[in-house]
């Protein structure tokens, strides 16, 4: 059977979960892989939806990964009309020009490959994304719809600082448990290499 | 135990009494975990009560090197994933490029891939399962049978592409060296020698008494529980799912080939033995119309990039069917020389996940079989 488009699914799942957003995200290369943005708060009902729906049948959660997009600066040039003191003392209004920069908050996304085993369809990509990077890095963990995210959100956990509410054992997986920071954020700064510890601090 | 608590880390912990539960650290350096991996199991007498795997050791962020490098450059590091199978290794990632750049392959380089990647299949099952028996005791000789072949299929990788293990061969848009006409012949002459390879291999234990015994009804994955793990690879299709993306997804040019997918019945480790061994004889069918159908041109696409390939702004995804599972490939364009965001699917992590549901009542001494039944490679696991 061939898979919906990503336009049908996301009035499947609307029509589905009451009060869940979703918004389709074009995939710009050849691919043609596009994707579904859902909001965090109805995540694991859209999950358990998709893997449910009868047409759907998204049974099998192949690859669970994260993506950082820090925090942007916009610059845009604005005409403004201002009050500027002449070299003869009079005032008098000018239109200047100046440059004004918008921050654009980053935030770390948490990307879903979904197929189905028994339709042997797919990928459907999903995509969950956490309000910013510092202070709210949560997003409900998809582990209790699809077993297979345990390991690979404990990765991103891990590697990126996403906090999936729910799961079950959310601990360091590659990195050993004293590790402070989060290698595959685009911020992170490596150690100086030319310094070898030895021992251990107490 | 009475006498003063003492807070060290490293103290030698007591044996536990009767009824009580005893904590064994499998690895990091033990011959059975194929590498430097680390089981923390709980233990009710000999019978496993829980089991959390750990792993990590061979972390070097591989995909972090991979984002700082240009496309090209990323192609020798897949080779160190699966430090088995290169050549699979190699063919994920460029056929995940491809996907990302749309960019085509020549129908030659499609036949050399798919040949040198059933004969990569070929020596990883080949010598998992010399592995797997060895680890039951039947030391050596399946090993070495296994590896014996396995020494023939490597010297053909290595007057191809000059390496044996790191081949570092596949490139988008094609292959790096196109192959000779005796080198093809030289493949032929192999493949129609490994059928009588296979029967001796098959015969050396698979109807063995003891073999039976230690893997029937040992470390069961039921059907539903292997679907939501994400467990892909021979070991799916052992608990009876029709799963084999080279028939699902058809990449490359394998919607040519005739070849049947084995499914197993019980799920336990027997039925991993003998789905990989009826595996080879597929194998075997698939190289033998590749070879046949083989025909002539170029091997690499003339309009590629190389060197400089700045594919548009957007993501692909790409998997294969490798040896050990899905293999697949998760890149982020941002139009610059360079992946903005590369992930590797590990198919070797991921069919960690239900380790310790498969171990659970089982005895330590199966928790080795069972662990060798899943066919990891560390380099992958850990990346």
């Amino acid at each position: 059977m061939a898979l919906p488009s990503p336009e049908e699914i996301k009035t499947l799942l609307e029509t589905g979960v009451p009060g869940l957003r979703v918004t389709v995200l074009a995939n710009g290369s050849p691919s043609a892989q596009h994707s579904l943005l859902i909001d965090r708060e109805h995540g694991c009902a859209a999950a358990e939806f998709l893997r449910d729906h009868a047409e759907l049948r998204l049974d099998f959660c192949s690859n669970v990964t994260g993506v950082d997009w820090p925090d942007t600066e916009t610059t845009e040039k604005v005409k403004v009309k201002k009050v500027v003191t002449g070299a003869d003392g009079v005032e008098q209004e000018q239109e200047v020009e100046e440059t004004r920069k918008t921050k654009v908050p980053g935030y770390l996304e948490a990307v879903y490959h979904l197929f189905s085993m028994t339709q042997k369809h797919g990928p459907v990509v999903v995509r969950m994304r956490t309000a910013n990077r510092t202070d709210d890095t949560h997003l409900p963990s998809l582990t209790p719809v699809w077993r297979s995210a345990e390991f690979q959100e404990r990765e991103a956990f891990d590697l990126f600082g996403i906090v999936f509410d729910g799961h079950p054992d959310l601990r360091r997986i590659l990195m050993w448990d004293g590790f402070v920071d989060y290698p595959m954020r685009k911020d992170y700064v490596p150690p100086a290499d030319d310094i070898l510890i030895t021992g251990v601090k107490a | 135990m009475s006498g003063p608590v003492v807070d060290d880390p490293i103290a030698v912990k007591p044996i536990a009494g009767p009824g009580e539960i005893m904590e064994v650290s499998m690895g990091p350096h033990h011959p059975s975990t194929h590498g430097v991996f680390r089981m923390d199991v709980r233990l009710d007498g000999e019978r496993v009560v829980r089991l959390k795997p750990v792993f990590g050791y061979l972390h070097r962020n591989h995909e972090k090197i991979a984002e700082h490098g240009a496309y090209l450059a990323s192609i020798p590091y897949t080779d160190r994933l699966d430090y088995l199978c290169s050549m699979t290794n190699n063919w994920g990632y460029v056929l995940a490029v491809e996907k990302l750049a749309g960019i085509a392959v020549p129908e030659r380089a499609e036949y050399i891939r798919v040949i040198v990647g059933e004969l990569t299949r070929f020596q990883n099952h080949a010598g998992l399962i010399g592995f797997l028996l060895q680890d039951m005791g039947a030391s050596g000789t399946p090993l070495m049978y296994a590896f014996r072949e396995r020494e023939k299929i490597l010297d053909l990788f290595e007057a191809l592409s000059g390496a044996r293990m790191m081949c570092n061969y596949m490139r988008f848009g094609g292959v790096r060296v196109d192959c000779s006409a005796e080198w093809l012949d030289e493949v032929r002459q192999l493949v129609g020698r490994l059928p009588r390879f296979l029967d001796e291999f098959e015969s050396l234990l698979r109807a063995n008494e003891i073999l039976m015994a230690r893997t029937q009804g040992v470390g069961v994955l039921p059907r539903e529980l292997a679907i939501s793990a994400g467990v892909t690879g021979p070991l799916l299709r052992a608990s009876g799912v029709n799963y084999d993306i080279r028939k699902v997804d058809k990449y490359g040019i394998y919607d040519r080939f005739d070849f049947r997918v084995p499914l197993g019945d019980h799920g336990d480790v027997y039925d991993r033995y003998m789905v990989r061994l009826l595996e080879l004889r597929e194998m075997l069918k698939i190289l033998e119309q590749a070879l046949r159908d083989i025909p002539e041109g170029p091997v690499m696409d003339p309009k590629t990039r190389l060197r400089g390939l700045r594919p548009k702004a957007g993501e692909a995804y790409g998997r294969i069917e490798s040896p050990k599972g899905e293999l697949g490939f998760f890149l982020i364009s941002d139009g610059t020389g360079n992946p903005y965001r590369y992930r590797v699917r590990p198919p070797s992590m991921i069919n960690l996940t239900i380790l310790e549901d498969m171990c659970l009542g089982q005895n330590i001494a199966d928790v080795v079989i069972i662990l060798g039944s899943v066919d990891i490679v560390l380099g992958e696991v850990d990346r």
